[in-house]
């Protein structure tokens, strides 16, 4: 037995934890971050988790053919754009729902990412390169915890840039205008249609760029299982960070590790309810639902107009 | 934020109440044809789009649909394929389509499916002693109280915290299928089951039989028979007509008087104990036990048939008989032309995609409009 590994006992959990609330909460990260985009110009997405599955699908293939991981993040932020063009064709026309419409785009962007996807299953693809921050440790879990995505940093500096954009540019005041209040907005000139057009294209390029993630990070192989929901998720926790960029960075924090619990704790030797630890993402998406969810109020930061037909 | 409703809202939803399903409109024969016209023609725009997929993949669309055709429909042999997999999806498009009325979009079909497995096959195991009859019964009880108090929970959700039903209901997805590999890993583990964990079989002679001498089984009869009941109720009774009117405006159905809350927990509950019957069915005629076979997507394929449907019974019945053949049609399509087994999801997306579409052409066409209406 490695002496390290023996030592450190419970700290191998929280340490594995940690580290996966940042490796497993990349993708939440910018999905959340899209989702948020599309929020707060009044629309919401579900398509977006078939958007993350074309975006894992494209990044690795891409990354496959041309031996570079950089142009497969490209090729997820394309394949993402593209859907998004074709929900937001969707739900621009009159009395189409947005939620029924994600539905669909869920179905035709899996559909679409295990059709194309079905050769990439085997061959194995350039990744991205880990940042190495935990140079400075001699535990193997630490300096293993601290090979950092870049995608994560990308997200990172997404979530402040989004918060400078919401917070003080005309152009983020004009999307914040079309989500809380369209009528108001039209009426000073704003073109309603094309800033949600425009918001469900670049919040679905950011969907497919965390969809490069998973396949070229981690998990870090093209599986048609490699989603579980994620894109859904993200829609849970755009509410829970009520519409706050900054916060939606914190929010995938939690998910990450909530989704490692069970194999941290498989891995120390602890694998009673296994499966039910798996569900744990889940259960506390729906936790912070019940939570922050009333039928009493609208919830503070809620763009006005969302979910409304107009 | 929401203005008082004005007293205009309110007498005409007190009308509406007071005269109930009693008054019946004379039959429009224009707007009925718009509801066939328009879903039939979305549904063959997918079908074009998905021709001209498999143009550009290199392969001969009419050879493509003609398969398709001969795998589902083409002699009684693949029909009978075709309505053993129309069955579930007539029961699980019912949990999409109930709640629909309701103005909901519920799709935990597949949750509610395994979950409906899950407790029809705790109820059989309990009482295998049993005769048939008694087991099926059992079964089929435990699956639709299963399923049903499922969906009631993402109804009471939505009714008593404002929890947004379509999120919900999706995550309770993956919150059952995880709660089935607990159990079939563990409390309910037949120990001989060793690449699939599965819970311990129902006896071979206490399943659902199959209809006569042909290969479908009896969960086609409750499917059929669930799309009926579901029609008459939401179509002809005093119940589904305070659903349809709390669909239409909340505010009005609570200004007139309707008990909402109970009125959606029944209508979730019914939809889930569709669901839970898909399950039961899967488990007492096709499957014998419940493994992670149960999550085959035929919850998935049911939200495509509600929406296709229009949400309303009799036509799901068609629907489902027509998709069932399509996803009876995949082993075909690998085969013969080397296509993976994805593209039938590619296809019900862009079917999907083109019904939302429709849904925008509602109203548009001069033809549909009632004469001097």
């Amino acid at each position: 037995m490695n002496d390290h590994s023996g030592s450190i006992g419970w700290w191998g959990v929280v340490i594995g934890v940690l580290a996966a609330s940042v490796r497993g909460g990349t993708p939440f990260l910018l999905v959340s971050l899209g989702e948020c985009l599309t929020e707060k110009s009044g629309k919401i997405n579900l398509g977006l988790e078939g958007v993350l599955l074309m975006g894992a699908m494209s990044a690795y293939a891409f990354s496959y053919k041309s031996g570079s991981p950089w142009v497969g993040v490209g090729a997820a932020a394309v394949a993402g754009a593209a859907l998004g063009c074709i929900h937001a064709f969707l739900v621009s026309r009159p009395k189409v729902n947005d939620i029924a419409a994600g539905i669909a785009m869920l179905i035709f962007g899996s559909g679409c990412a295990f059709y194309f996807g079905k050769p990439f299953i085997q061959p194995t693809a350039p990744q991205l390169p880990a940042i190495a921050l935990g140079g400075w440790s001699n535990l193997p879990q630490v300096s293993a915890a601290l090979r950092i995505s870049p995608l994560f940093f990308f997200g990172v500096a997404v979530a402040f840039a989004m918060r400078w954009f919401f917070g003080s540019t005309r152009w983020g005041m004009h999307v914040r205008a079309v989500g809380d209040a369209p009528a108001a907005a039209r009426a000073v000139g704003i073109s309603v249609k094309r800033t949600r057009v425009l918001c469900i294209v670049c919040g679905s390029a950011l969907g497919g760029i965390g969809g490069a993630h998973l396949s070229l990070f981690y998990p870090g192989a093209w599986t048609e299982a490699i989603s579980s929901g994620q894109g859904l998720m993200a829609v849970a926790l755009v509410i829970f960070a009520r519409w706050n960029p900054v916060q939606c960075l914190w929010a995938s924090l939690l998910f990450g590790g909530a989704q490692a619990i069970g194999p941290s704790l498989q891995a120390v030797g602890i694998s009673n309810g296994y499966y039910l630890w798996n569900a744990s993402p889940y259960v506390l998406t729906l936790l912070v639902m019940v939570l922050t969810c009333s039928t009493k109020r609208t919830l503070v930061g809620a763009p006005g107009a969302l979910g409304t037909a107009s | 934020m929401s203005p008082p409703p004005d007293s205009n809202t309110v007498a005409v939803a007190a009308a509406i109440a007071s005269q109930g399903a009693a008054a019946r409109a004379p039959f429009r024969w224009r707007p009925a044809a718009e509801a066939i016209v328009i879903p039939v023609g979305a549904v063959m725009a997918g079908c074009v789009l998905f021709g001209f997929f498999c143009l550009f993949q290199e392969k001969n669309p009419i050879a493509v649909f003609a398969a398709i055709y001969k795998a589902a429909f083409g002699s009684w042999y693949s029909f009978q394929n075709t309505l053993v997999r129309a069955a579930p999806l007539m029961l699980t498009a019912l949990c999409t389509a109930l709640p629909a009325r309701l103005g909901l979009v519920v799709i935990g079909n597949e949750g509610a499916l395994v979950v409906g497995g899950l407790a029809a096959t705790a109820a059989g195991l309990a009482v295998q002693a049993a005769p048939m009859p008694v087991v099926i019964g059992v079964m089929l009880a435990g699956g639709m109280i299963g399923g049903g108090l499922w969906i009631t929970i993402v109804g009471l959700l939505y009714y008593k915290r404002g929890v947004n039903e379509t999120i919900s209901s999706l995550l309770m997805n993956y919150i059952a299928i995880a709660l089935m590999n607990h159990l079939v890993n563990g409390l309910m583990r037949d120990p001989s089951s060793l690449n699939k964990p599965s819970s311990y079989p129902i006896p071979d002679d206490k399943m659902l039989p199959t209809i006569g001498n042909t290969n479908v089984h009896y969960g086609l009869f409750f499917g059929i028979i669930a799309c009926l009941i579901a029609w008459v109720l939401m179509e002809h009774t005093t119940f589904g007509f305070k659903v349809r009117m709390i669909g239409g405006n909340i505010r009005a159905a609570r200004m007139a008087g309707l008990a909402v809350t109970r009125l959606g927990l029944i209508t979730c509950f019914l939809a889930g104990a569709a669901a839970g019957i898909a399950g039961m069915v899967e488990v007492a005629a096709v499957h014998g036990r419940a493994n992670e076979s149960l999550a085959a997507g035929y919850g998935y394929a049911g939200i495509l048939v509600a929406f296709v449907a229009r949400h309303r019974g009799l036509p799901i019945i068609l629907v489902a008989t027509f998709l069932g053949g399509i996803l009876a049609s995949g082993g075909i399509l690998q085969r013969e032309f080397k296509l993976p087994d994805a593209t039938i999801l590619l296809f019900q997306g862009m079917v999907f995609v083109a019904i939302l579409y429709s849904d925008s052409l509602y109203g548009r066409f001069k033809f549909f409009k009632e004469q001097g209406a």
